[in-house]
């Protein structure tokens, strides 16, 4: 074998999973695992734990996998992370931990993701659960969310003795690993509900169809006996483009389309809940949704087109992710911006003007700025758009709460930190504080607001 | 899981339920709705809210069988449990923050038609607890789908009862009943509130515009979730694009985009579907209103 080279992984042949909604990558097995293994240096001044926004003991654990003692590798994982079948397949590990790794330098980086989800599969396939404290020290605390910073933040308070519940607006469980990331990249059954319930094992209750802000308020939390009040809620407000047409049918928001494809199932027979199968879609937007969306449209039967303003260099989403959905067959128009969705006399979209753009100098993002090209307008003919723009906070909690300070993007002001935000209580991490980004930063900040209330928590 | 207590058809596709649901019953106010699920790979269903007992904890459900979702839900008895039950959602009627004396002086109308009679009943059960009396006109298609009268009665200042097809009470559309009260009874009206059929609320809208009454209506368009993440629930108000479940689902009616509204609806309604429910129910097809006599 090459050192220099990642064991590579086994996926899904292309032109198979294009018209399956069955996961992707296959994952290494036992052995692959351990010969992936063997290439990490294990360095002392280990730099891939500073780039894990929640710290993971990465070489320790992969020494274990490389003399093959899988239990004790998901321990030491445990420590840190109570998601990482989910990490294991989400993270963007080439900007974090990859990204740092010296086997990187000279080659290809250790695969640090695969390895741990490996660990978490084997984990589950082995029944290892995780250890609940003997006893609890009787002190409530409320988790607003059950996303990634809501499960993180549950997990490290609960393994700490504290009675924590989990209040989740939806039916199910799970936030965006449940509502926004697709089967395919993320199965919900096997490896979604199975770290939730590890979660569950630890000792934390999880309420759901229960919206803070309208069933129950934050200050009515503090009556009802909570000590404490974490907000993981997320940021869930679809943006859209506000070009003529966009209220058409057949225009949806990526949160739409994938809730309901993913929460509610539309793409299986037996859902009662319908999906509008377009047979030539657009997808608007560049970011990992945005390729999410594409990949769900064109596995629901569609020809389908990422519309991105900017070059595939400025593309937000992670490169795998982009390289699959090329694989797979969908077609990027790129340097190209909608400015109007045409609409049929009964209401429904038949196209979309776009105009071509071109590259100018870095603004503010550093990515060089796009500029329309005069005269350059086009038209596209559709029958469904998807506009994946990004989100916004809800103000569902900000707006119920008093005292809870929110910047001028409406996140929830809340220190790195200790996720503590200016009411007396309540901490925040994870979308609703830093406006979307990924599960592991969210996590990251789940268990910062773990680490927080239990300081405060200590000292009343 | 949530119990449902109480089931019982009011009329020809017509149900109500009572749902046990504290947390909603404790905090719900008239005008907000709730979403609900039957089954575990069920469609979420919003409903306006009905009723409710703080007490009892429960939550009054009316709703009418358009499709394969609603159906399931009918087939629930008493003792029966619905798998998900959330609210309450949106925002209560703004009457319910004004000055209670300011209120008194004004003079209110109510417009119900068809199955929207439920969501107008807590809102006149509310004023009429608040000691106002207000002027309440419930539009049927036939005595038949008439719901809700004796309860409206109760609580009504006066009530006004039309039918289309005038096999009960008056005959005509309730927009007829309007034009009664203002142009040969003499009366007026500070605020109208009009729940019904989006195509029953546009007309009065441009009714009320024309004689210069503010209106309020309610919509209960597409949603998922509810809570302003999917954005399906999209509305044209004015020059603005509001999301019904968290700015709604209350809007003056003078400026809501109804024919857009409509159009939206179709969304999930295939060509087959609708000629196919257009068959079955040969004349008497309403588009599931119960109230506004064309493919709404």
């Amino acid at each position: 074998m090459d050192i220099l080279k990642k064991v590579p992984v086994r996926e899904q042949d292309a032109k198979v999973r294009a018209k399956n909604f069955e996961e992707v990558c296959l994952g290494y097995n036992l052995e692959e695992a351990m010969e992936e293994a063997k290439r990490c240096l294990n360095c002392k001044n280990a730099k891939c734990i500073k780039g894990c926004p929640v710290s993971i003991d990465i070489p320790a654990f992969i020494q274990e996998v490389a003399a093959g003692n899988i239990e004790e590798a998901a321990k030491i994982i445990a420590e840190s992370s109570c998601l990482p079948a989910v990490c294991g397949r989400v993270c963007p590990q080439e900007s974090q931990c990859e990204g740092v790794c010296i086997r990187g330098i000279k080659g290809e980086p250790v695969s640090i993701g695969k390895l741990e989800r490996f660990v978490a599969d084997w984990s589950r396939e082995h029944n290892i659960v995780p250890e609940k404290p003997e006893k609890t020290n009787g002190i409530k605390v409320a988790v607003i969310g059950s996303g990634p910073s809501g499960l993180a933040c549950a997990g490290d308070l609960a393994k700490k003795g504290y009675e924590v519940t989990i209040f989740e607006a939806l039916h199910e469980a799970g936030g965006v690993l449940v509502y926004g990331i697709p089967e395919f990249r993320l199965p919900k059954e096997t490896v979604v509900k199975t770290e939730i319930d590890n979660v569950i094992k630890l000792g934390v209750k999880i309420e759901t169809n229960v919206i803070i802000g309208k069933s129950i308020t934050i200050d009515e939390l503090f009556e009802e006996g909570f000590k404490a009040v974490f907000i993981g809620s997320g940021a869930g407000l679809p943006k859209f483009m506000g070009i003529p047409g966009e209220n058409a049918n057949g225009v949806f928001s990526a949160n739409e389309y994938l809730t309901r494809n993913n929460l509610m199932k539309a793409f299986e027979t037996d859902s009662d809940t319908p999906i509008y199968r377009g047979k030539k879609v657009a997808v608007v937007g560049g970011g990992n949704v945005a390729m999410d969306a594409a990949r769900t449209a064109l596995r629901l039967g569609a020809e389908v087109h990422i519309v991105y303003r900017r070059s595939q260099d400025e593309l937000p989403a992670r490169v795998e992710e982009v390289h699959h959905a090329i694989q797979e067959g969908v077609i990027f128009d790129l340097l190209t911006n909608p400015v109007e969705i045409l609409v049929s006399e009964d209401g429904w979209v038949k196209g979309m003007k776009c105009v071509k753009m071109g590259l100018g100098e870095p603004d503010a993002s550093g990515r060089r700025r796009p500029m329309e090209i005069p005269g350059s307008e086009f038209e596209m003919e559709l029958d469904a758009v998807i506009m994946s723009l990004g989100t916004s906070p809800n103000p569902l909690i900000s707006s119920t709460t008093e005292g809870l300070e929110v910047n001028k993007w409406k996140c929830i002001v809340a220190d790195e930190e200790f996720g503590k935000t200016s009411k007396e209580g309540v901490f925040a991490g994870g979308d609703a504080v830093t406006g979307a980004a990924t599960v592991i930063l969210a996590m990251g900040a789940g268990r910062a607001g773990a680490k927080g209330i239990d300081e405060y928590l200590s000292k009343k | 899981m949530y119990k449902i207590t109480k089931a019982e058809m009011l009329a020809d596709k017509i149900f109500l339920m009572d749902v046990e649901a504290p947390r909603v019953a404790k905090n719900c106010e008239p005008g907000q709705f709730i979403i609900v699920k039957a089954g575990e790979k069920g469609e979420r269903i919003p409903l306006t809210i009905c009723d409710y007992d703080r007490e009892a904890g429960t939550i009054t459900i009316v709703f009418q069988t358009v499709g394969a979702s609603t159906e399931k839900m009918a087939s629930l008895k008493a003792g029966d449990y619905f798998d998900d039950f959330v609210g309450p959602l949106g925002l209560p009627s703004e009457f319910i923050h004004e000055d209670i004396e300011e209120l008194k002086k004004k003079k209110i109308l109510f417009v119900a038609g068809g199955v929207g009679t439920a969501p107008v009943y807590p809102q006149v059960k509310w004023m009429h607890e608040h000691g106002i009396d207000v002027d309440v006109i419930v539009g049927a298609k036939t005595k038949d789908m008439l719901i809700l009268e004796e309860e409206m009665k109760a609580v009504a200042g006066n009530l006004y009862v039309t039918t289309d097809d005038g096999s009960y009470a008056r005959k005509g559309m309730v927009t007829e009943v309007i034009k009664d009260l203002v142009n040969n009874q003499g009366k007026t009206y500070d605020v109208c509130v009009a729940i019904g059929p989006l195509i029953m609320m546009k007309f009065v809208a441009l009714l009320t515009k024309e004689l210069n009454i503010p209106t309020v209506v309610s919509l209960n368009p597409i949603m998922v979730d509810g809570t302003g993440m999917c954005g399906a629930c999209r509305v044209t108000v004015g020059s603005e694009v509001k999301f019904a479940c968290v700015d709604g689902p209350e809007f003056d009616g003078h400026l809501v985009n109804f024919d857009e509204a409509m159009k939206r609806q179709q969304t999930y309604k295939t060509a087959e579907g609708r000629a196919m429910l257009k068959a079955v129910e040969g004349d008497t097809h309403h588009g599931g209103c119960g109230n506004c006599g064309g493919d709404e």
